[in-house]
């Protein structure tokens, strides 16, 4: 089990009049085994903290700590055993002439593990595709079918913090209810740390304890699910989505 | 007249293991509304889509008895007059907005770019109206966005900006496939808006498909659900809650609700017998 805190991150891209404050002194906190929302604005830098954390950013400040420990600049396969991503864009995050059980087998190969045939089935079963899907390429699935092959490639090397980007925003709604509750599983029976990136509210009330609202790249507010349920926000812009939310679901 | 009408559309793929029908004969019409496809992942949706546009790389293969844009058959167009429709007469958004952008040309040029193919304008205008379009779409200083490259962006200003580009040549069908998939509700509403005023201003036919049902029962006049490349039932877009195939029903019900927590979702226990039930028709 681990625990993730980010300290007064900032994250910013090119210089002059193009630079982009992406992120701005954004501060939250994961217990360990906890699950964390991000939501907010589209555009307001959730994708950029995930990728910072995981290493993927080359220009921020600040702390980030896991179980207390300050991340290296440099990340290594250590840290990618025990921490990985669910990309936004599973078109990008899958190499086009690589097949399923290409991308499978050599995330496995790389982490060490040897009984990878009955793995690669594995973990195909447990996205809901089976081994029939094994032996294709990418252009040969739907947009959740991919989504739910980089969903399997994060769990290969068996984390112990996974970091969600819209996990199941491509997924139809019978598929989404199928992958949560597989999270919702690998969370109780693996003691996994979530952090899980989602514009859709009642995906992160399901799943998470503690959401983190963001908008043009600050965290505005930080507050508990409970409190969101109850539509009891401090600040205004995330009364504003809870209000827009609701009111769509209830038509 | 119908905008378009599709009679017994199938999109076969040939495999190692036999033929793959991804689409099976399915029919319906497009007058000047929102038509929703709704449908779990895999059913054919996308295909759907891009089979009206005949992109469907083969060996994957279109059958139908007639695929017809205001009474003229598309089915057997040559590649050029495909390209002239494709161009300017039917737009679509694909599902994967930023794979679709030029990864190498800033999001400016490719806008002015697609602009100046379809108006009269200087550079100069044309950028204006770039700007004005992004700003249309939500996007926060739209200045930088025009000077950035495809990676630059986020998820959701990807599809807004996609969005954005299929609208210039004013087709006079859209399909737009999960087009905001990636936008928090309230971006969502300003998106929605826009191509909303397409259809009631322009008469424009838009093709919205979604596995969002609640956004699609709100903004829709009409609904395919479509199951294993068929159609299973076809509702108004308003009585999608009363909806009575058990597999519509089965969608709506694995939702989770903000307003009513619960440990497990429900999921969907599908009944072979839905695979071989008929098509139901969508024609007008
Ligand atoms: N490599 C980059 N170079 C320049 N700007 C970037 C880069 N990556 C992201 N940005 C900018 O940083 C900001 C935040 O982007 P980010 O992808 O984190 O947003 P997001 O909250 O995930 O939005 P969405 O919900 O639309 O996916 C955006 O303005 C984006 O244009
Ligand atoms: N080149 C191909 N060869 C074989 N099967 C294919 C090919 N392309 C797509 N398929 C299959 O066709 C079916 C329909 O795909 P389609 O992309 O239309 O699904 P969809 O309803 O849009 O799903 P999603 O909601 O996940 O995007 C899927 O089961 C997919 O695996
Ligand atoms: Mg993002
Ligand atoms: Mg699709």
């Amino acid at each position: 089990m681990k625990s993730l805190s980010v300290r007064n991150l900032n994250v910013w891209f090119g210089e002059g009049p193009d630079r982009v404050d992406a992120v701005k002194a954004a501060s939250f906190d994961v217990a360990s085994g906890g699950s964390f929302g991000l939501v907010g604005e589209s555009g307001s830098g959730k994708s950029t903290i995930l990728r910072a954390i995981t290493g993927l950013v080359p220009t921020w400040s600040g702390d980030i700590e896991i179980d207390g420990d300050h991340v290296l600049p440099k990340r290594g396969r250590a840290f990618y055993k025990m921490l990985q991503m669910v990309f936004q864009d599973p078109y990008a995050s899958l190499h086009p002439r690589h097949s399923v059980d290409q991308v499978l087998s050599e995330t496995l190969q790389l982490h060490g593990f040897k009984d990878i045939d009955t793995r690669v089935n594995r973990l195909l079963d447990d996205v809901g595709l089976g081994a029939a899907f094994r032996f294709r390429y990418p252009h040969q699935l739907s947009g959740g079918q991919r989504q739910r092959v980089a969903i399997a490639r994060a769990l290969a090397p068996e984390p112990e913090i996974l970091l969600l980007d819209e996990p199941t925003s491509a997924l139809d709604v019978s598929v989404q209810a199928e992958i949560l509750n597989l999270l919702s599983d690998l969370r109780t029976e693996h003691k996994l740390t979530f952090v899980m990136v989602s514009h859709d509210l009642s995906v992160v009330g399901h799943m998470c304890d503690n959401v983190a609202v963001m908008r043009d790249g600050e965290v505005v507010e930080v507050l508990g699910i409970e409190k969101m349920r109850r539509m009891e926000p401090d600040n205004a812009y995330t009364k504003h989505l809870l209000d827009v939310s609701l009111n769509y679901a209830s038509s | 007249m119908n905008l378009l009408d599709v009679e017994d559309l199938w999109v076969r793929f040939p495999t190692s293991s036999g033929v793959f029908d991804a689409v099976r004969g399915i029919s319906f019409s497009l007058g000047r509304e929102r038509l929703g496809i709704v449908g779990e992942s895999g059913s054919g949706k996308s295909m759907t889509g891009r089979a009206i546009l005949q992109l469907i790389r083969p060996p994957g293969r279109i059958e139908a008895k007639r695929i017809d844009l205001q009474g003229k058959p598309l089915l057997n167009a040559s590649d050029k007059e495909m390209r002239a429709v494709r161009g300017s007469r039917i737009s679509m958004v694909m599902q994967d907005p930023k794979f679709s952008l030029n990864p190498v040309m800033t999001v400016g040029d490719q806008i002015i770019e697609a602009y100046r193919l379809h108006n009269k304008a200087s550079r100069r205008d044309a950028r204006a109206r770039a700007i004005e379009m992004l700003e249309a779409v939500s996007i926060r200083n739209p200045e930088r966005v025009l000077r950035a490259y495809p990676h630059e962006v986020s998820g959701g200003m990807g599809q807004r900006i996609m969005i954005a580009m299929m609208m210039i040549p004013n087709p006079q069908i859209l399909i737009a496939d999960e087009p905001t998939s990636a936008l928090d509700v309230s971006v969502q509403g300003q998106v929605l808006g826009i191509m909303n005023q397409l259809v009631q201003d322009r008469g424009m036919g838009l093709i919205f498909i979604s596995h969002d049902l609640n956004l699609v029962a709100e903004f829709c006049d009409r609904v395919l659900i479509m199951y294993a490349g068929r159609i299973v039932e076809v509702c108004e877009a308003d009585k999608l809650h009363e909806a009575k195939h058990p597999y519509t029903q089965g969608l709506l019900n694995s939702l989770p609700r903000l307003d009513e927590p619960k440990d497990r979702l429900e999921a969907l226990v599908r009944d072979p017998e839905w695979r071989q039930q008929p098509s139901v028709s969508g024609l007008l």
